[in-house]
Protein backbone atom coordinates (compact mmCIF):
# COMPACT_ATOMS: atom_id res chain seq x y z
CA UNK A 1 0.00 0.00 0.00
CA UNK A 2 1.13 3.37 -1.16
CA UNK A 3 1.52 6.21 1.43
CA UNK A 4 -0.56 8.35 -0.38
CA UNK A 5 -3.30 6.14 -0.98
CA UNK A 6 -3.44 5.57 3.03
CA UNK A 7 -2.88 9.22 3.68
CA UNK A 8 -6.12 9.55 1.50
CA UNK A 9 -7.73 6.68 3.29
CA UNK A 10 -6.91 7.89 7.01
CA UNK A 11 -8.25 11.47 5.88
CA UNK A 12 -11.13 9.69 4.98
CA UNK A 13 -11.56 8.32 7.77
CA UNK A 14 -10.85 11.24 10.19
CA UNK A 15 -13.79 13.04 8.13
CA UNK A 16 -16.18 10.39 8.81
CA UNK A 17 -16.41 9.86 4.73
CA UNK A 18 -17.03 6.46 3.45
CA UNK A 19 -14.46 4.99 0.84
CA UNK A 20 -13.69 1.34 -0.71
CA UNK A 21 -10.26 0.69 -1.58
CA UNK A 22 -9.61 -1.48 -4.74
CA UNK A 23 -6.78 -3.40 -4.55
CA UNK A 24 -6.07 -5.64 -7.74
CA UNK A 25 -4.53 -8.93 -6.01
CA UNK A 26 -2.59 -9.80 -8.86
CA UNK A 27 -0.56 -6.50 -8.71
CA UNK A 28 -1.36 -5.04 -5.64
CA UNK A 29 -2.06 -1.81 -7.21
CA UNK A 30 -4.56 0.13 -5.88
CA UNK A 31 -7.39 3.03 -6.24
CA UNK A 32 -10.11 4.57 -3.41
CA UNK A 33 -13.46 5.41 -4.35
CA UNK A 34 -15.42 7.33 -2.42
CA UNK A 35 -19.63 8.00 -3.30
CA UNK A 36 -20.66 10.36 -5.50
CA UNK A 37 -20.55 14.23 -4.95
CA UNK A 38 -18.81 12.90 -1.55
CA UNK A 39 -15.27 14.06 -2.50
CA UNK A 40 -15.12 17.77 -2.28
CA UNK A 41 -16.65 18.74 -5.22
CA UNK A 42 -14.88 16.08 -7.10
CA UNK A 43 -18.02 14.71 -8.79
CA UNK A 44 -16.33 11.88 -10.78
CA UNK A 45 -16.04 10.03 -6.88
CA UNK A 46 -12.36 11.12 -6.57
CA UNK A 47 -10.31 7.84 -7.10
CA UNK A 48 -6.70 8.13 -5.88
CA UNK A 49 -4.44 5.54 -6.42
CA UNK A 50 -2.55 3.91 -8.90
CA UNK A 51 -5.14 1.35 -10.43
CA UNK A 52 -7.34 2.38 -13.06
CA UNK A 53 -11.20 1.15 -12.84
CA UNK A 54 -13.68 1.15 -15.20
CA UNK A 55 -17.39 2.08 -14.48
CA UNK A 56 -18.72 -1.40 -13.44
CA UNK A 57 -15.59 -1.60 -10.61
CA UNK A 58 -16.73 1.75 -9.72
CA UNK A 59 -19.98 0.80 -9.24
CA UNK A 60 -19.14 -2.38 -7.57
CA UNK A 61 -17.31 -0.21 -4.77
CA UNK A 62 -20.12 2.15 -4.27
CA UNK A 63 -22.42 -0.71 -3.88
CA UNK A 64 -19.77 -2.51 -0.96
CA UNK A 65 -19.90 0.95 0.64
CA UNK A 66 -23.56 1.02 0.95
CA UNK A 67 -23.99 -2.77 2.12
CA UNK A 68 -21.34 -2.05 4.88
CA UNK A 69 -19.56 -5.15 3.33
CA UNK A 70 -16.21 -5.58 1.94
CA UNK A 71 -15.87 -8.39 -1.46
CA UNK A 72 -13.73 -9.87 -3.18
CA UNK A 73 -14.83 -9.76 -7.40
CA UNK A 74 -13.63 -11.24 -10.18
CA UNK A 75 -13.76 -8.74 -13.21
CA UNK A 76 -12.04 -9.24 -16.92
CA UNK A 77 -8.59 -7.21 -15.39
CA UNK A 78 -8.46 -9.90 -12.66
CA UNK A 79 -9.24 -10.32 -8.80
CA UNK A 80 -10.40 -7.29 -7.26
CA UNK A 81 -10.88 -6.72 -3.27
CA UNK A 82 -13.00 -4.08 -2.05
CA UNK A 83 -12.06 -2.91 1.17
CA UNK A 84 -14.95 -0.84 2.62
CA UNK A 85 -14.42 1.75 5.32
CA UNK A 86 -17.32 3.04 6.50
CA UNK A 87 -17.76 5.34 9.42
CA UNK A 88 -19.12 4.17 12.94
CA UNK A 89 -22.27 3.17 13.86
CA UNK A 90 -23.78 5.56 15.76
CA UNK A 91 -26.57 5.30 18.40
CA UNK A 92 -28.48 7.49 19.62
CA UNK A 93 -29.50 7.30 23.36
CA UNK A 94 -32.68 9.69 24.83
CA UNK A 95 -32.64 9.88 28.29
CA UNK A 96 -28.90 10.50 30.50
CA UNK A 97 -30.57 8.12 32.98
CA UNK A 98 -28.32 5.69 34.95
CA UNK A 99 -28.66 2.63 32.62
CA UNK A 100 -27.47 4.74 29.80
CA UNK A 101 -23.77 5.17 31.75
CA UNK A 102 -22.94 0.98 31.17
CA UNK A 103 -25.02 1.61 27.54
CA UNK A 104 -22.37 4.25 26.97
CA UNK A 105 -19.26 2.18 27.72
CA UNK A 106 -20.51 -1.36 26.44
CA UNK A 107 -21.48 0.25 22.71
CA UNK A 108 -18.62 2.01 22.14
CA UNK A 109 -16.74 -1.01 23.01
CA UNK A 110 -19.01 -2.40 20.42
CA UNK A 111 -17.81 0.56 17.65
CA UNK A 112 -20.53 2.40 18.22
CA UNK A 113 -20.01 6.42 18.13
CA UNK A 114 -22.84 8.04 20.76
CA UNK A 115 -25.07 10.45 21.01
CA UNK A 116 -27.18 11.27 24.50
CA UNK A 117 -30.02 13.49 24.42
CA UNK A 118 -31.66 14.74 27.20
CA UNK A 119 -33.04 18.56 27.61
CA UNK A 120 -32.72 17.99 31.85
CA UNK A 121 -30.12 20.00 32.58
CA UNK A 122 -28.69 17.34 36.14
CA UNK A 123 -28.85 14.42 34.04
CA UNK A 124 -27.02 14.62 30.80
CA UNK A 125 -23.98 16.43 32.36
CA UNK A 126 -19.61 16.18 31.89
CA UNK A 127 -19.73 14.21 34.76
CA UNK A 128 -21.92 11.33 34.24
CA UNK A 129 -20.87 11.52 30.83
CA UNK A 130 -17.23 12.12 29.99
CA UNK A 131 -16.17 11.95 26.57
CA UNK A 132 -19.87 11.74 24.81
CA UNK A 133 -21.68 14.03 22.57
CA UNK A 134 -24.31 15.52 24.86
CA UNK A 135 -27.79 17.43 22.92
CA UNK A 136 -29.60 19.26 25.44
CA UNK A 137 -32.37 20.43 22.65
CA UNK A 138 -35.61 18.94 22.65
CA UNK A 139 -35.78 15.10 21.37
CA UNK A 140 -37.61 15.77 18.78
CA UNK A 141 -35.05 19.15 17.18
CA UNK A 142 -32.11 16.98 18.42
CA UNK A 143 -33.08 14.12 16.45
CA UNK A 144 -33.60 15.86 13.53
CA UNK A 145 -30.57 17.71 13.53
CA UNK A 146 -28.52 14.26 14.56
CA UNK A 147 -29.65 13.49 10.20
CA UNK A 148 -30.88 9.51 11.46
CA UNK A 149 -29.61 7.24 8.65
CA UNK A 150 -29.35 3.14 8.04
CA UNK A 151 -26.58 2.50 10.31
CA UNK A 152 -28.15 4.43 13.29
CA UNK A 153 -29.85 2.82 16.52
CA UNK A 154 -31.94 5.05 18.71
CA UNK A 155 -32.86 3.99 21.96
CA UNK A 156 -35.11 5.72 23.98
CA UNK A 157 -34.83 5.36 27.69
CA UNK A 158 -36.54 8.07 29.75
CA UNK A 159 -40.35 6.31 29.73
CA UNK A 160 -41.00 10.09 30.23
CA UNK A 161 -44.09 10.21 27.11
CA UNK A 162 -43.30 14.04 26.81
CA UNK A 163 -39.20 13.23 25.57
CA UNK A 164 -39.30 9.76 24.53
CA UNK A 165 -42.66 10.57 22.23
CA UNK A 166 -40.83 13.47 20.23
CA UNK A 167 -38.21 11.46 19.86
CA UNK A 168 -40.25 8.28 18.32
CA UNK A 169 -42.23 10.88 16.47
CA UNK A 170 -38.64 11.67 14.54
CA UNK A 171 -37.14 7.77 14.80
CA UNK A 172 -40.27 6.20 13.39
CA UNK A 173 -39.89 8.39 9.89
CA UNK A 174 -36.11 7.75 9.81
CA UNK A 175 -34.34 5.10 8.47
CA UNK A 176 -32.68 3.70 11.94
CA UNK A 177 -31.69 0.41 11.40
CA UNK A 178 -32.84 -0.22 15.22
CA UNK A 179 -35.47 1.90 17.69
CA UNK A 180 -36.16 0.41 21.21
CA UNK A 181 -37.76 2.15 24.47
CA UNK A 182 -37.20 1.31 28.10
CA UNK A 183 -40.70 0.54 29.61
CA UNK A 184 -42.73 -2.31 31.02
CA UNK A 185 -45.57 -3.54 28.73
CA UNK A 186 -48.47 -1.32 30.57
CA UNK A 187 -46.20 1.71 29.90
CA UNK A 188 -45.52 0.15 25.83
CA UNK A 189 -49.47 -0.30 25.70
CA UNK A 190 -49.86 4.10 26.49
CA UNK A 191 -47.11 4.46 24.20
CA UNK A 192 -48.82 2.55 21.06
CA UNK A 193 -52.03 4.21 22.08
CA UNK A 194 -50.74 7.92 21.86
CA UNK A 195 -48.54 7.05 18.43
CA UNK A 196 -51.42 5.65 16.86
CA UNK A 197 -53.62 9.08 18.19
CA UNK A 198 -50.89 11.25 16.39
CA UNK A 199 -51.16 9.24 13.13
CA UNK A 200 -48.37 6.57 13.78
CA UNK A 201 -49.36 3.16 11.68
CA UNK A 202 -49.14 -0.01 12.78
CA UNK A 203 -46.66 -0.81 10.65
CA UNK A 204 -44.30 1.82 11.47
CA UNK A 205 -45.15 1.26 15.54
CA UNK A 206 -44.08 -2.04 15.42
CA UNK A 207 -40.48 -1.19 14.97
CA UNK A 208 -39.86 -0.19 18.07
CA UNK A 209 -38.76 -3.10 20.28
CA UNK A 210 -40.36 -2.64 23.70
CA UNK A 211 -40.04 -3.52 26.13
CA UNK A 212 -36.44 -3.25 24.94
CA UNK A 213 -33.44 -5.66 25.56
CA UNK A 214 -33.37 -9.85 24.86
CA UNK A 215 -34.90 -11.53 27.72
CA UNK A 216 -31.92 -12.63 30.00
CA UNK A 217 -33.54 -11.68 32.99
CA UNK A 218 -30.94 -8.37 33.54
CA UNK A 219 -31.64 -5.91 36.63
CA UNK A 220 -28.95 -4.07 37.02
CA UNK A 221 -28.16 -1.32 34.91
CA UNK A 222 -24.99 -3.02 33.24
CA UNK A 223 -27.15 -5.98 33.34
CA UNK A 224 -30.16 -4.02 30.97
CA UNK A 225 -27.70 -2.70 28.86
CA UNK A 226 -26.24 -5.56 28.11
CA UNK A 227 -29.45 -6.60 27.13
CA UNK A 228 -29.89 -3.85 25.37
CA UNK A 229 -26.55 -3.99 23.24
CA UNK A 230 -27.41 -7.92 22.96
CA UNK A 231 -30.63 -7.06 20.81
CA UNK A 232 -29.42 -3.97 19.10
CA UNK A 233 -26.42 -6.75 17.81
CA UNK A 234 -28.80 -9.31 16.43
CA UNK A 235 -31.15 -6.44 14.92
CA UNK A 236 -28.27 -5.28 13.16
CA UNK A 237 -27.64 -8.83 12.28
CA UNK A 238 -30.51 -10.00 10.72
CA UNK A 239 -30.97 -7.15 8.28
CA UNK A 240 -28.58 -9.54 5.85
CA UNK B 1 -27.45 23.28 22.37
CA UNK B 2 -25.39 20.16 21.11
CA UNK B 3 -21.75 20.01 22.86
CA UNK B 4 -19.14 18.81 20.12
CA UNK B 5 -16.30 20.25 21.72
CA UNK B 6 -15.39 16.38 22.93
CA UNK B 7 -14.35 14.20 19.85
CA UNK B 8 -14.92 10.55 19.83
CA UNK B 9 -11.83 8.83 19.98
CA UNK B 10 -12.19 5.65 18.55
CA UNK B 11 -10.73 2.08 20.41
CA UNK B 12 -7.12 1.27 19.77
CA UNK B 13 -7.93 -2.39 19.02
CA UNK B 14 -9.92 -0.92 15.73
CA UNK B 15 -7.32 1.17 14.92
CA UNK B 16 -5.55 -1.32 12.89
CA UNK B 17 -4.49 1.52 9.85
CA UNK B 18 -3.95 4.42 11.90
CA UNK B 19 -1.65 2.22 13.87
CA UNK B 20 -0.11 0.88 11.05
CA UNK B 21 0.97 4.56 9.75
CA UNK B 22 2.14 5.62 13.50
CA UNK B 23 4.72 3.10 12.99
CA UNK B 24 5.18 3.37 9.42
CA UNK B 25 5.58 7.29 10.89
CA UNK B 26 8.33 5.92 13.25
CA UNK B 27 10.58 4.79 10.44
CA UNK B 28 9.48 1.16 11.22
CA UNK B 29 8.63 -1.63 8.72
CA UNK B 30 5.18 -2.41 8.17
CA UNK B 31 2.69 -5.09 6.48
CA UNK B 32 -0.81 -5.02 6.43
CA UNK B 33 -2.85 -8.24 6.41
CA UNK B 34 -6.36 -8.45 5.19
CA UNK B 35 -8.64 -11.70 4.88
CA UNK B 36 -10.31 -11.26 0.94
CA UNK B 37 -12.54 -14.56 1.36
CA UNK B 38 -13.69 -16.98 3.40
CA UNK B 39 -15.60 -20.74 2.90
CA UNK B 40 -17.27 -22.02 5.76
CA UNK B 41 -17.22 -21.30 9.35
CA UNK B 42 -14.44 -19.14 9.73
CA UNK B 43 -13.40 -16.92 12.86
CA UNK B 44 -13.09 -13.47 11.52
CA UNK B 45 -15.06 -11.69 8.75
CA UNK B 46 -13.88 -10.53 4.98
CA UNK B 47 -12.43 -7.09 5.78
CA UNK B 48 -10.81 -8.32 9.18
CA UNK B 49 -7.29 -6.64 9.10
CA UNK B 50 -4.02 -6.92 11.23
CA UNK B 51 -0.39 -5.21 10.93
CA UNK B 52 2.50 -6.04 11.73
CA UNK B 53 6.23 -4.67 11.97
CA UNK B 54 9.48 -6.16 11.76
CA UNK B 55 9.43 -6.61 15.56
CA UNK B 56 6.14 -8.95 15.13
CA UNK B 57 4.06 -5.90 17.06
CA UNK B 58 0.68 -6.40 15.95
CA UNK B 59 -2.35 -5.00 16.04
CA UNK B 60 -5.97 -6.27 15.21
CA UNK B 61 -6.58 -9.99 14.09
CA UNK B 62 -7.19 -12.03 10.70
CA UNK B 63 -8.29 -15.31 13.03
CA UNK B 64 -9.29 -16.28 16.36
CA UNK B 65 -5.35 -16.29 17.20
CA UNK B 66 -5.30 -19.75 14.90
CA UNK B 67 -2.77 -18.52 11.82
CA UNK B 68 -1.69 -15.33 12.94
CA UNK B 69 1.93 -16.65 13.57
CA UNK B 70 2.29 -17.97 9.86
CA UNK B 71 0.52 -14.57 8.70
CA UNK B 72 3.05 -12.78 10.80
CA UNK B 73 6.00 -15.13 9.21
CA UNK B 74 5.32 -14.59 5.53
CA UNK B 75 4.68 -10.24 6.18
CA UNK B 76 8.43 -10.64 6.79
CA UNK B 77 8.99 -11.70 3.52
CA UNK B 78 6.50 -8.91 2.23
CA UNK B 79 8.63 -6.55 4.18
CA UNK B 80 11.65 -7.61 2.56
CA UNK B 81 10.78 -8.38 -1.04
CA UNK B 82 7.86 -5.48 -1.32
CA UNK B 83 5.48 -8.19 -3.46
CA UNK B 84 2.60 -8.37 -2.08
CA UNK B 85 1.31 -12.43 -1.44
CA UNK B 86 -2.30 -13.67 -1.29
CA UNK B 87 -2.13 -16.78 1.59
CA UNK B 88 -4.48 -19.50 2.00
CA UNK B 89 -5.16 -21.48 4.62
CA UNK B 90 -7.51 -24.71 5.37
CA UNK B 91 -8.95 -26.95 7.84
CA UNK B 92 -6.33 -28.54 10.01
CA UNK B 93 -5.81 -32.09 10.72
CA UNK B 94 -5.90 -31.78 14.36
CA UNK B 95 -3.70 -34.31 14.52
CA UNK B 96 -0.94 -32.58 12.49
CA UNK B 97 1.61 -29.59 13.52
CA UNK B 98 -0.37 -27.80 10.38
CA UNK B 99 -1.41 -24.44 10.93
CA UNK B 100 -4.59 -23.89 10.08
CA UNK B 101 -8.68 -23.28 11.08
CA UNK B 102 -9.81 -25.62 13.93
CA UNK B 103 -13.21 -24.68 13.13
CA UNK B 104 -13.29 -26.19 10.24
CA UNK B 105 -13.45 -22.94 7.50
CA UNK B 106 -10.58 -22.01 4.91
CA UNK B 107 -9.69 -18.56 4.21
CA UNK B 108 -7.70 -16.51 1.70
CA UNK B 109 -5.18 -13.57 3.90
CA UNK B 110 -3.34 -10.30 1.44
CA UNK B 111 -0.77 -9.32 2.92
CA UNK B 112 1.20 -5.85 1.35
CA UNK B 113 3.55 -3.75 2.20
CA UNK B 114 3.43 -0.31 3.74
CA UNK B 115 6.15 1.52 1.45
Amino acid sequence: MKQAILDALLAARAAKRPVATVTHLESGAQALVYRPNDSDGDTSGGEVGDLALDEAAIASARRAIADDKSVRIDSDAGTLFIQVSNPPKRMIIVGAVHIAQPLVEISKTAGYALTIVDPRGAFATRDRFPEVELSEDWPDDALKALNIDTRTAVVTLTHDPKLDDPALHVALRSEAFYIGSLGSKKTHGGRVERLTQAGYSETEIARIHAPIGLYIGGKSPAEIAISIMAQVTEVLHQQG
Amino acid sequence: MTDTTETQTPFDHDDVLERAAQWRGEGRDVAIATVVSTWGSSPRPVGSQLAVDGDSNMIGSVSGGCIEGAVIHDAKEVMADGKPRLLEFGVADEMAWEVGLACGGRIEVYVERLD
